[in-house]
C-alpha cells in the first residue's frame, strides 16, 4: 500500500525536519517542495486526461449510434465527480474517521488548505494531494462504463455513478489509503490503485454486465467497433496519462517516481507486444485492437506494483497480463455468457487482480527499501496480505454494486427500451448524433 | 428477372442476411440511406436549436433475381426484417429488362445467379 510507504517517507522527512529544528532553531517543521508540488500538479493534469482518453478508447469500440453516449458519460462523470469530490467525496475518503469510512469534517474542503498535510504528503500543499486523488475518483467510476455501454439509461447512469462513487469508491479508498483505514493498517501493497481503482471498478463492471443484461442481438452477431482509430488515440492518451497515475503516486519528484515511470512504460510495452503475438499465433494476424488492449492490460497490471518492482519484473508482469486478459475476454466471457461490452472486467478486473498478486510476488526492497519483499524475494506474508486485500475489495464491490443497481432499477429502471436501443443512445438519450450522412 | 429493393431497419440487417442465406440468395448489394416513412423522425437539438422530423438511418438492399427466386427472397426479407412496429420498412419489386456479368460478358438469367 503506497501510503505506508508515504508514511515512512513522511516520517523520515519529519525526522529530518525535527533535527533541523534542533540544530537550526526556528526552521519550519514542514515545508513545501516546489519540485514535488510541480510534479504532483502535472500528474493530476495527466490523470485528468485519462478520462477523455478512456472516452475515445471506449467510444471507438461501440456502434456509431452510441458514440456520443460514451463520450457524454465519461465527460459528465468528470463534471459530476469533480463536484462530489470537493463537496464530500474527499472528506469521506481521506478525513480522519473510523477504520471503515472517513469523517465529514472536510466538507467543501473546510480545513483542506495550502499547507502540507503530513499524514499524506509532507512536501506538497494539501489541496495538491486532494486534486491528484480527485482525478482517481473520477476515472474509477468511468471505467465501469465499458460494461453497460450501449444500453444504459442516461438518468440511471448519473445516479449510479454518484452513488457508486459515494458508497463504493470513497469507503474502499479510505480502507486502503485513508488515515486509520483498516486495509492500510494490515500493510497490503498498492502503489497507485490496483485494488482501489482497477479491481474495484473491474468487479463493479462484472456486476453491471450481469445485472443490466445483454445488448439486444449481441448473442448471435458480433458488434464491430465503429472507429478503431479513435480507440487507438484513446489508448495512447491512457498510456500517456498513466505516467501521472503511477509516477505521480510517488507524490514527489524523486527516484521512486522515476522507477514507477520506467516500469509503467516497460509493462505497457511488454503487454502490447505479447497480446499482438498471441493474436498472431491464435488468430493468424496481429490486430490493432488486440495490441491496444494489451497495452492497457499491462498498464493496469503494473499500477499496484509500480513503486515496488524492478524493470525485469515489469516485463514479466506485462507479458503475462495480456495472457490472462486475453483468456478472460476471448474464452471466459463467452463461456459464462455475460455481455461486458468493452471488456471493463476482462481488462481492468482481471489485469488488476493479476497486478495485485504480482505485487505480492515481485515486490523487492532492493527497488524500494520502504516497501516489502514479495514471495519471490523470500516473504510469503506479503503475498497472503495481497490475496486478502483482493478478496475483501472484490466481495465489497460485488455486493455493493449489486445493491445499488437493484435500488435504481426499482426506482427509475436502468435500461433503455428495446426501441431506443435499436435507434441508438445518441438520438434517444441526447437528441444528437455523432455523424451526419448528408454533408 | 426482377429487381427487389428493400428498405429495412439498420439493426435487422444481420437477421435479413441470415434468412437470405438460408434461401440460397447470396448476391446482394447493401447501402446506407436516410429515410422517412410513417414512423416519426427524431428530434435533434444542437445548442438549444431544435430540428424536428429528421430522417432516420435505414438500410437499402438491392437483389436481382430470376423469377423462381422472387417469392422466397421476399419471404426471407420479411422474416428477417419484421418486428411488428412502425418503421419496419418496405419491399419494392420491379421488372428487370437486362443484366450483364462484366467478367464473362454473360447476359440475362445466366448472369444473375
Amino acid at each position: 500500500m503506497f501510503f505506508s510507504v508515504r508514511n515512512l517517507i513522511v516520517f523520515s522527512v519529519f525526522l529530518l525536519a525535527s533535527s533541523a529544528i534542533c540544530f537550526a532553531g526556528d526552521a519550519p517543521a514542514v515545508s513545501i517542495d516546489s519540485g514535488d508540488t510541480a510534479w504532483v500538479l502535472i500528474s493530476a493534469a495527466l490523470v485528468m486526461l485519462m478520462t477523455p482518453g478512456l472516452a475515445f478508447f471506449y467510444g471507438g469500440l461501440v456502434r456509431r449510434k452510441n458514440y456520443l453516449s460514451i463520450l457524454m458519460q465519461c465527460f459528465l462523470a468528470m463534471a459530476l465527480l469533480s463536484v462530489q469530490w470537493v463537496l464530500f467525496g474527499y472528506s469521506l475518503s481521506f478525513a480522519p474517521g473510523t477504520s471503515w469510512i472517513g469523517g465529514i469534517q472536510w466538507f467543501c474542503l473546510r480545513g483542506v488548505g495550502l499547507e502540507p498535510y503530513t499524514d499524506y504528503a509532507a512536501t506538497i500543499p494539501h489541496q495538491a494531494f486532494m486534486i491528484f486523488q480527485g482525478m482517481f475518483a473520477i476515472i474509477t467510476p468511468a471505467l465501469i462504463i465499458g460494461a453497460f455501454a450501449e444500453r444504459m439509461k442516461f438518468s440511471a447512469f448519473m445516479i449510479f455513478t454518484l452513488l457508486w462513487a459515494t458508497f463504493i469508491y470513497d469507503p474502499v479508498a479510505h480502507w486502503v489509503w485513508g488515515v486509520g483505514g483498516w486495509l492500510r493498517n494490515l500493510g497490503a501493497l498498492d502503489f497507485a490503485g490496483g485494488t482501489v481503482v482497477h479491481i474495484n471498478a473491474g468487479i463493479a463492471a462484472l456486476v453491471s454486465a450481469i445485472v443490466v443484461g445483454k445488448r439486444t442481438c449481441c448473442d448471435k452477431y458480433t458488434i464491430a467497433p465503429h472507429n478503431l482509430p479513435f480507440s487507438v488515440l484513446g489508448a495512447a492518451l491512457l498510456w500517456f496519462g498513466w505516467f501521472g497515475f503511477n509516477a505521480g503516486s510517488a507524490l514527489g519528484a524523486n527516484g521512486i517516481a522515476v522507477n514507477a515511470f520506467v516500469v509503467t512504460n516497460t509493462a505497457a510495452a511488454a503487454a502490447a507486444l505479447s497480446w499482438a503475438l498471441i493474436d498472431w499465433i491464435i488468430n493468424g494476424k496481429p490486430t490493432m485492437l488486440g495490441t491496444i488492449s494489451g497495452a492497457v492490460a499491462g498498464l493496469v497490471a503494473i499500477t499496484p506494483a509500480a513503486g515496488y518492482v524492478g524493470t525485469g519484473s515489469a516485463i514479466v508482469i506485462g507479458l503475462l497480463s495480456s495472457v490472462f486478459c486475453f483468456v478472460a475476454v476471448t474464452t471466459i466471457k463467452h463461456k459464462l455468457g455475460y455481455d461486458d461490452s468493452l471488456d471493463a472486467f476482462g481488462v481492468h478486473g482481471v489485469g488488476g487482480i493479476w497486478g495485485a498478486l504480482a505485487t505480492g510476488l515481485f515486490a523487492s526492497k532492493a527497488v524500494n527499501p520502504l516497501g516489502a519483499d514479495g514471495l519471490f524475494f523470500g516473504n510469503a506474508h506479503t503475498f497472503v496480505v495481497q490475496l486478502g486485500a483482493i478478496a475483501v475489495t472484490a466481495v465489497y464491490a460485488f455486493l455493493g454494486t449489486l445493491i445499488l443497481y437493484k435500488i435504481i432499477d426499482v426506482v427509475i429502471g436502468i435500461r433503455v427500451t428495446e426501441e431506443d436501443e435499436a435507434i441508438g443512445l445518441d438520438l434517444t438519450q441526447h437528441n444528437e448524433r455523432a455523424y451526419t450522412m448528408l454533408e | 428477372m426482377k429487381l427487389i429493393i428493400a428498405v429495412i431497419q439498420p439493426h435487422r440487417l444481420e437477421q435479413v442476411k441470415e434468412e437470405l442465406y438460408k434461401e440460397d440468395v447470396n448476391l446482394i448489394t447493401v447501402s446506407e440511406v436516410l429515410g422517412h416513412g410513417r414512423q416519426k423522425g427524431v428530434t435533434e437539438v444542437y445548442r438549444g436549436v431544435k430540428e424536428t422530423g429528421n430522417l432516420l438511418r435505414k438500410i437499402r438492399l438491392e437483389i436481382a433475381v430470376n423469377e423462381d427466386f422472387v417469392e422466397r427472397t421476399i419471404s426471407a426479407i420479411t422474416r428477417g426484417a419484421k418486428t411488428g412496429k412502425t418503421g419496419d420498412g418496405k419491399i419494392f419489386i420491379m421488372d428487370l429488362p437486362g443484366c450483364v456479368r462484366i467478367r464473362t460478358g454473360e447476359r440475362g438469367s445466366e448472369a444473375i445467379g
